[in-house]
């Protein structure tokens, strides 16, 4: 099945002003194989992937497709020649209809012929299990058939080679078995896949053959079978792993005798269904659950992020009420958001002014921090957090995720919340960073800071987390703590159905 | 390369490497078409005052208007990325407003003009708060918005004189509109001044720029750090307000009287223009109110150059729009880019060769 | 059968939405006008006067309804339109020939559209900046051309402009009992000509779909391999030519040539547009409502006129408050249906 080399690329080189992103990266993808491409954040992944696309152009090297020496000039021109991508965020049309983004940019002729890409949209959609309709404007479909669609997009292409560039991000455990099984059946037709995802089980479930990229240097290419998960991760972060397992030493025993620092009864909001939620001082507690499952809701209504509808709020015992975010900072709440680029970073404002934003709008509109003062806070936290910034004035824009990460954290931290809410703060970050974040949750909580931490990946939170509040379909169905906190305890409780409640 | 491309004889200047470039060869310009060009002499009015006299004087006295709108538009622009079209017809609207209130009383006052100053202040703030409601709580492009007011402020302007064009005669609105007895500096020069003090203390006192700016990059973001990006939208329409007023008057105390079709005609287009020349972003953002300010002087000193070279009045635009062409080409990222490139290619050679020299 | 099915089951898009609204809108506010003023909104000479009027307007609208879907703006229409009339003026009156003349308007129309469309899409500059300075250029050199009134003295000009195309039957019989038809200037039929092949160019040709790809989303419009520099390009290129073809038609209406023409259309047919449906954020938008939303603003002028409010500030204080009427209702529209799919 797995056979000859359908694309080769040979010692890619790409500059960036001031960076070698991609030092002499060899690649090589077989037909009908999947392959996965991984790597820590800043490792190059993006680039190539963007320099096979003809996003970028490449400054030295060669690629080879069947054999072919080619030149890729525009995303148009790898479509033309067999490669297709489809990216983590949506690059579709949201005001055209799903047949037309199917069809739009390939077709031949001056003329469209609506009927008939509606009625073949149809079938493709019907056949792939996609829940949505050709004559339907794609922006009233959910996110994930917006997915669907552009993976259907590239199908219907007949590419030869077709990149995932984290296609699964946005899709529960269900769209990603019906995703698994589309790629599976394409392999089988012959087609090579290559496959981005920071999900270390999917590789496992999904991909024959892995390759390792890190700092712009290929590490190797492996045979997903013979390469254990443990040495992956190790050959991505380049750091021996014994110091990933040394965190686990939380203590249960000192946060027991320690006061209610925020209590929450019946808290809803226009996005979260009515929950109970309180958290004592210098505790670390986590929100658990699939994706959809509420977790994000529930912390964003304690926040006051979305607007809240109803619920009483107690904070240190006394009653607060928190409608707004400005509410829940000048009570002592800090939260890190899900989306970075979105909801975190002001990308074109320096580094400095990210850090002292919050501080800022604590302080209010009449007390500017001065412009001594500001650096003062910046170089500290930039000192403390390890940020890898030019300088104090560099956009943070232009910082590595992780980077950008810290400096949203700094921010935080310069408020001196008594309460810090985490929303994924270590997804789409390094490795190396992550370990650091998770250190910081520790140190944090030692000092006195309670933490709420939420992360896709169990097995992080089984390591910071004292207690785990777990949900299913926006209802808080468990909480763990103690020895109920193992993986297989969480799963079964995420999964429902004969789960011990842990209350 | 970024960086490089930024540097001019040395000085990072940033943004403002365009506007200063403008003017530096606008000066030079002038200084050889005619080396008296910026000459300033000293000359006395009608009223037997000494006042300055000179096109550089003309230039920045005639600027004025257009120079405290940039600065209003700034914000607006950074804010809510997006523009006001709508600012000549609010000026038109403040201007009537100024005078409505000056026919009042039997006599004119100090106390006259302030009041009637402050009412003008006033009624353009309220309609500076219309567009900004639009913009911030209904969340409609500030272009569309302010197109409302663009169509039919002139007329609730001339309804608001109940269909006249009243003329003021007053020796404190004709001191405001051109020069202050014993003051050889024109009074709208010393406004611009006056306002530009304002805003800078306004900077220093409070946290308006980082909010604007993070309001206008990020409004998501700034919601989530507890700022509130309406109010600070609406606060930036609201200002915008206070800068049409301040135009306004100085527009009618200029003439002594008030015509709603053609008090500050076209400067919206002018003020844009300013904002955009200054190196200020249209998409909002980040923003320089000194670029802005350099804008509108660049814009007014090549009219004046224009007229000096005997173009009339109504044909300075054609003029004018070839200059700007020639600025935004130059400033284009694209242009920019070749650019870069050519001199890195240049460079290549020229090490080439002095390596080969060497050898 | 199946078809009846298949328009049951999708809901409607932004576009047909917005522009179902304005149909009904305009449609309810003539019908009251009929009711409540009668006189002359019951002839159908009133719609021609308003077409007749309005025919070059409803022509550059539909070249902004174009740039505007693809995310742009061009607020140089008007000024172009004015520089069209007073080119061709001048050379019809130094004995030129109608069918050159034609040519010059298409020309002029066509190099404005050019050379905006190079600066905005290759070379990056902000599309309003560009098309500013296209309007302070055309309105520059239309008064360095004349400062003066110029009327048409052209004979061969003169037949064209008075050619009325008469349809008895939708006439009325005056108080004398003689029979007045129906009259349509020829710039009318230019103007619907105009307006059908924009609507088959958005509906069924390749490059009508791009403009909206290119509105929706860029970047993705980018990534399914459209050429959006050139998308781009021929979006302005449309508008600038249909410019021209409104110069023309806006020179058989009047029959000379001013300074002051088309003062502010530019921001009459923004206004079509947006009343008609036309999101200037992009993507969303059709010509259909853009021509009756060229018909609501001018209705809206006619009632005022009829009920009596003489003041001249009265047409555009209402224009405005119509404006903001839509806008809001836009607004409201959008934001609702935004929030159901959420749900």
């Amino acid at each position: 099945m797995q056979g000859s080399s359908l694309l080769q690329m040979h010692h890619i080189e790409k500059r960036f002003p001031g960076v070698l992103a991609l030092n002499g990266v060899d690649f090589e993808l077989r037909k009908g194989e999947i392959h996965a491409l991984m790597g820590e954040n800043g490792a190059g992944k993006s680039t190539l992937i963007k320099v096979l696309t003809g996003v970028y152009q490449k400054d030295g090297g060669e690629i080879v497709v069947d054999g072919e020496s080619v030149s890729i000039r525009s995303p148009q021109d790898a479509q033309n020649k067999g490669i297709s991508t489809v990216y983590q965020e949506i690059t579709l049309c949201p005001n055209l209809t799903v047949a037309e983004n199917m069809f739009i940019g390939r077709e031949s002729g001056a003329w469209i012929r609506q009927k008939q890409y509606e009625k073949r949209a149809d079938e493709l959609l019907g056949r792939l299990k996609i829940p949505a309709r050709g004559g339907q404007q794609l922006g009233s479909c959910s996110l994930a058939v917006q997915q669907m669609v552009a993976i259907a997009r590239a199908v219907d292409m007949k590419c030869k080679v077709l990149i995932l560039d984290e296609p699964t991000s946005s899709l529960d455990d269900n769209e990603v078995n019906m995703l698994f099984e589309l790629m599976r059946s394409l392999k089988k037709q012959g087609v090579g896949i290559i496959f981005v995802t920071h999900f270390l089980e999917q590789v496992y479930a999904v991909s024959d053959r892995i390759t390792v990229l890190r700092n712009g240097e290929l590490v190797g290419e492996y045979l997903t079978e013979e390469l254990p998960q443990v040495e992956l991760v190790a050959k991505m972060i380049g750091k021996e792993l014994d110091e990933l397992s040394s965190l686990k030493e939380v203590d249960e025993k000192k946060t027991k005798e320690q006061a209610v620092l925020y209590e929450a009864k019946g808290l809803s909001s226009t996005e979260a269904l009515p929950f109970d939620f309180k958290i004592r001082k210098g505790e670390v507690n986590g929100f658990t659950g699939l994706l959809g499952s509420g977790r994000s809701e529930s912390v964003r209504a304690i926040f006051g992020a979305d607007k809240v509808t109803g619920g009483e709020v107690r904070m240190k015992g006394q009653s607060a009420k928190i409608s707004r975010p400005i509410d829940a900072m000048k009570a002592g709440i800090g939260y890190l958001a899900e989306d970075r680029k979105r909801d975190g970073i002001i990308a074109e404002l320096s580094v400095r002014e990210n850090i002292i934003l919050a501080l800022q709008v604590l302080n209010g509109f009449f007390k500017p921090i001065s412009r001594s003062e500001s650096e003062a806070f910046a170089d500290e936290y930039i000192k403390v957090l390890n940020i890898k910034t030019a300088s104090r004035e560099t956009p943070v824009g232009s910082l590595s995720g992780g980077n950008q990460q810290k400096v949203i954290l700094a921010r935080w931290l310069l408020t001196h919340p008594d309460y810090l809410i985490l929303d994924e703060p270590t997804r789409g970050i390094d490795v190396g960073t992550k370990l650091e974040i998770q250190k910081l949750v520790l140190k944090l909580a030692e000092e006195g800071v309670s933490v709420t931490f939420i992360s896709s990946e169990v097995e992080e939170m089984l390591r910071t987390c004292s207690r785990l509040i777990v949900m299913r379909d926006r209802h808080i169905v468990g909480e763990l703590k103690g020895d109920e906190l193992n993986q297989e305890q969480v799963m079964r409780t995420i999964a429902g159905g004969d789960a011990k409640n842990g209350q | 390369m970024d960086n490089k491309s930024k540097k001019v004889f040395g000085l990072n200047l940033g943004q403002l490497t365009i506007p200063i470039i403008a003017i530096c060869l606008l000066v030079i310009f002038n200084l050889i078409r005619d080396p008296g060009f910026f000459a300033i002499e000293i000359t006395h009015n009608n009223d037997g005052n000494a006042v300055l006299a000179g096109n550089l004087i003309s230039i920045i006295n005639a600027a004025s208007e257009l120079a405290i709108l940039a600065i209003g538009m700034t914000l607006v622009t950074a804010a809510c990325g997006g523009q006001d079209i709508s600012v000549g017809a609010a000026a038109a609207i403040a201007g009537s407003t100024f005078v409505k209130i000056l026919k009042t009383p039997e006599t004119i006052n100090g106390w006259t003009v302030l009041l009637a100053f402050l009412c003008a202040c006033i009624v353009a703030m309220i309609f500076g708060s219309f567009n900004g409601t639009l913009v911030a709580v209904f969340k409609i492009q500030p272009m569309i918005a302010t197109l409302i007011l663009y169509t039919c402020g002139r007329s609730i302007a001339y309804w608001i004189n109940g269909g006249a064009t009243p003329t003021v005669e007053s020796p404190i609105i004709k001191a405001i509109g051109s020069n202050i007895p014993g003051m050889p500096i024109p009074t709208p020069v010393l406004i611009v001044i006056g306002v530009a003090i304002l805003f800078k203390l306004l900077f220093h006192f409070t946290s308006l720029e980082l909010f604007t700016q993070s309001v206008g990059i990020n409004g998501s973001a700034a919601r989530l750090n507890g700022i509130n990006s309406t109010f600070i939208k609406l606060l930036s329409f609201i200002i915008l307000g206070v800068c049409v007023a301040f135009s306004g008057c100085i527009g009618v105390s200029r003439l002594g009287l008030i015509n709603h079709e053609t008090l500050l005609l076209d400067v919206e287009m002018d003020t844009i223009l300013a904002v955009a020349i200054g190196g200020n972003s249209l998409g909002g953002g980040k923003f320089k109110i000194s670029g802005s300010i350099i804008g509108a002087y660049v814009i007014q000193m090549l009219t004046i150059t224009l007229y000096a070279m005997k173009v009339s009045s109504t044909d300075v635009k054609a003029y004018k729009a070839i200059v700007i062409v020639l600025l935004v080409v130059i400033g284009s990222p694209v242009i920019k880019a070749k650019f870069a490139k050519l001199m890195s290619r240049v460079k290549m050679n020229q090490t080439r060769v002095s390596t080969k020299g060497a050898e | 059968m199946k078809k009846k099915n298949d328009f049951r089951r999708e809901p409607l898009t932004d576009t047909q939405l917005l522009m179902t609204i304005t149909i009904c809108i305009f449609v309810a506010m003539y019908l009251m006008a009929m009711i409540l003023l009668g006189g002359g909104f019951l002839h159908a000479q009133q719609v021609f006067d308003m077409l007749n009027d309005n025919a070059s307007l409803i022509i550059v609208s539909c070249g902004l309804t174009i740039v505007m879907i693809g995310g742009g703006i061009d607020i140089s229409v008007g000024a172009v339109t004015s520089l069209v009339v007073m080119s061709c003026v001048l050379y019809l009156n130094a004995g030129g020939n109608i069918f050159v003349s034609v040519l010059i308007a298409l020309g002029i129309g066509l190099a404005f559209g050019l050379v905006h469309g190079f600066l905005i899409s290759y070379l990056e500059i902000q599309p309003f900046i560009v098309t500013l300075a296209g309007m302070f250029f055309a309105r520059g050199m239309t008064t360095i051309l004349s400062v003066n009134p110029q009327k048409a003295e052209h004979e061969g000009f003169k037949a064209l402009r008075d050619v009325k195309i008469e349809i008895p039957w939708l006439g009325y019989t005056a108080k004398n009992g003689n029979l007045i038809p129906a009259r349509m200037e020829l710039g009318v039929v230019v103007a619907i000509a105009c307006l059908i092949l924009i609507f088959i160019l958005l509906q069924f040709l390749r490059l009508g779909r791009n403009f909206y790809a290119m509105g929706g989303n860029q970047q993705s419009a980018l990534m399914l391999g459209i050429n959006v520099k050139k998308t781009r390009f021929m979006s302005y290129v449309i508008s600038g030519l249909l410019s021209g073809i409104s110069g023309y038609v806006f020179l058989m209406h009047t029959g000379a040539g001013n300074a002051t023409n088309a003062a502010g259309m530019e921001m009459n047919a923004i206004a079509s547009s947006i009343i008609g449906g036309t999101l200037l954020t992009g993507g969303v938008g059709n010509v259909i409502g853009t021509f009756f939303g060229t018909l609501t603003l001018t209705t809206i002028k006619k009632i005022v006129v009829s009920s009596g409010l003489n003041q001249p500030w009265w047409q555009s204080i209402t224009t405005g408050g119509m404006l903001c009427f839509f806008i809001l209702l836009q607004s409201v529209v959008l934001g609702r249906r935004a929030k159901k799919k959420k749900a």
